[in-house]
């Protein structure tokens, strides 16, 4: 177990190394240069060329990346090119409103996903089945910020029930997390519907019929509850999509998070706060997934790690 | 009551059968479409999806770019649905019903060209992988993770503004990043059919590996590849509408569902028109995609029973 965790992040590491390389070679692949973008089109070309100095950029790429890591390690990821704040503290500004955020929407994707998900398993090829199964498939089908922008129309502009927009508590973190609950709900409804249909057919449900359990109890006592396991695993797997959807959710409903930090990042070629935000969720994504893995060992016994 | 006896003689319905024998067909397509009733509409949809994407100059009422002196109200607002523009005008006077049916244009070539993109290193690592295994197995596998934990639409949105927006760039960017999951279950897939009897002897018989490969591997290993590509055009669809509404998509003024809706965007509160058809379009032409990918699962998994 405990070389298998060591294992494990061995090979994290590697990929967040992996990671870094790419994203580091993609930001600084820019055609157009950061520098004459700090300092105006009409510049001076010796200012823009002092300015590539103090930040580095004249130097190599291969040194550069080095330079980079090297205070990464301390925890140092460098200032932002045009909100003239270190990244980390930017980070540190956001991360919190885009893990409500990123809660809030794992949250009711489970309380959508879950109920259909039973419906579809309990009614399998029945008209209620597929009824369920047309409804989670339309809300894949869906993009996101359609889904968001009529969310935002009829329940914040027409009914006032909710804020259109912007940042601020509870009430501010639903109609984003509806969203996303919308468009990604039917991943588990069907993961969940072919494990509980697994489940259904397995011989210790036919005992627990045979003895008189009422179905509501081997519905939810049986066959809910070992059922949901992949459902839940899923949710591991899952942080990564969460992640590239909350991006797009920030920025239709104007929610800072870290997010709307990335995407404005990436439209000022802010080459410093998209290397910490890619690779800060990068590296969250990367850890949630060793330790589901291994929560999932613990969980379930039946796993052996080898 | 004789001769009606004679008439249904074994010969005579044998003769009848002969003389009748596209009853037969059509009876064994409407079997088959009975049985896989999401094929039929999943493939309908997107045949008219593609129909509507070719002819869009022919079905057309306007020049989908052009400003309309007529198309705005006295106030500027655009115009609701009316006799001349059937679907509206935006908040530019330019036809909504002709500039959606140029965006179906945009959106099916990206989904396509970017799906066959993805398919093709997907597919081709997936086999070396999955064939050769060993040192070779485990760099394309660890690439493998690191492209899937990226969150994908940040690592495509950074890579799309870095190579400037446009539609060829979208799809390189979406092809060449979206691979990761085609090679996974390839590999899979290559693993388990390489232990076959006739992968076995093939090799007994002295095949070159090429053959053995593309000719005797490839083939049987097509089933899962053509679902996951058909799902995999939906999905960057979905991913097109997404950079475009962020605006790193297709540029101005070319027409794409998703600029449609970001513009929309702005006057939505008066003009809900502008969100609901490219909204509509985009979710039917995904949710054609994805109901004729499940359509083929059914279809190809050979476990199912009817």
């Amino acid at each position: 177990m405990i070389s298998y965790i060591i294992r494990r992040l061995g090979g994290a590491v590697i990929v967040l190394l992996g990671i870094s390389i790419i994203t580091f070679v993609i930001a600084f692949l820019v055609p157009a240069n950061p520098a004459r973008a700090i300092v105006g089109p009409h510049a001076p070309e010796a200012l823009v060329l002092q300015v590539d100095k103090q930040l580095g950029l004249d130097q190599p790429l291969p040194i550069r990346y080095v330079n980079y890591m090297n205070n990464l390690v301390h925890g140092n990821l460098g200032m932002s090119y045009v909100l003239d704040q270190p990244v980390t503290n930017l980070i540190e500004q956001r991360v919190g409103a885009t893990a409500q955020l990123a809660l809030a929407a794992w949250v009711l994707e489970l309380v959508i996903g879950i109920p259909l998900g039973i419906i579809s398993a309990v009614y399998d090829r029945k008209i209620i089945d597929h009824i369920a199964s047309l409804l989670a498939l339309i809300g894949i089908s869906l993009p996101v910020f359609f889904v968001g922008l009529e969310l935002m129309y009829w329940i914040g502009f027409r009914l006032n029930w909710l804020p259109v927009g912007g940042t601020g508590g509870f009430n501010y973190i639903i109609l984003p997390g509806l969203t996303y609950a919308i468009t990604g709900a039917a991943y588990y409804s069907r993961l969940l519907k072919a494990s509980m249909l697994d489940v259904l057919s397995s011989d210790y449900i036919r005992t627990a019929k045979a003895k008189g359990a009422s179905p509501a109890r081997v519905i939810f006592a049986h066959a809910l509850r070992n059922g949901i396991i992949p459902a839940l695993t899923y949710g591991g797997i899952d942080i990564a999509a969460l992640f590239g959807g909350v991006v797009v959710i920030e920025d239709v409903f104007g929610y800072s998070g870290l997010g709307q930090l990335a995407v404005q990042a990436i439209s000022n070629l802010d080459v410093p706060v998209i290397m910490g935000t890619v690779l800060f969720a990068t590296a969250f994504v990367v850890l949630v997934n060793v330790v589901v893995d291994v929560l999932y060992g613990i969980v379930d016994p039946r796993i052996t790690y080898s | 009551m004789a001769h009606m006896m004679a008439d249904s003689s074994p010969t005579t319905g044998l003769k009848q059968r002969l003389a009748h024998p596209p009853t037969k067909v059509r009876s064994k397509f409407v079997r088959v479409l009975r049985a896989y009733p999401l094929v039929f509409i999943g493939g309908l949809m997107v045949l008219a999806l593609i129909f509507v994407a070719v002819f869009a100059d022919k079905l057309a009422t306007f020049n989908p770019n052009f400003q309309f002196a007529n198309g705005l109200a006295p106030d500027g607002a655009p115009l609701a649905p009316n006799h001349t523009f059937i679907m509206g005008t935006d908040d530019l006077g330019r036809d909504v019903y002709s500039r959606l049916l140029f965006g179906a244009r945009v959106s099916l070539e990206v989904g396509v060209f970017a799906s066959l993109i993805s398919l093709f290193i997907g597919t081709t690592l997936g086999i070396i992988s999955g064939y050769y295994g060993g040192f070779v197995d485990s760099v394309i596998m660890r690439i493998t993770d690191i492209m899937l934990a990226f969150p994908f639409i940040l690592f495509v949105v950074a890579l799309v503004a870095v190579l400037s927006p446009s539609i060829t760039n979208i799809f390189i960017a979406i092809g060449v990043l979206g691979w990761a999951v085609t090679a996974r279950i390839v590999r899979a897939e290559v693993m388990k059919v390489k232990e076959f009897e006739y992968v076995q002897a093939a090799r007994a018989l002295g095949s070159r590996q090429w053959r053995i490969l593309f000719k005797i591997i490839l083939p049987n290993i097509m089933a899962p590849v053509i679902v996951l590509t058909t799902l995999a055009i939906g999905n960057n669809m979905l991913l097109e509408s997404t950079l475009s509404y962020l605006g790193i998509g297709v540029q101005p003024p070319t027409a794409s569902w998703g600029s449609m809706l970001s513009e929309g965007q702005q006057v939505f509160e008066y003009a809900p028109w502008l969100l609901y058809y490219p909204g509509l379009a985009l979710m039917l032409a995904v949710l054609g995609f994805n109901l004729l990918g499940d359509g083929l699962r059914e279809l190809f998994n050979p476990r199912r029973v009817r």
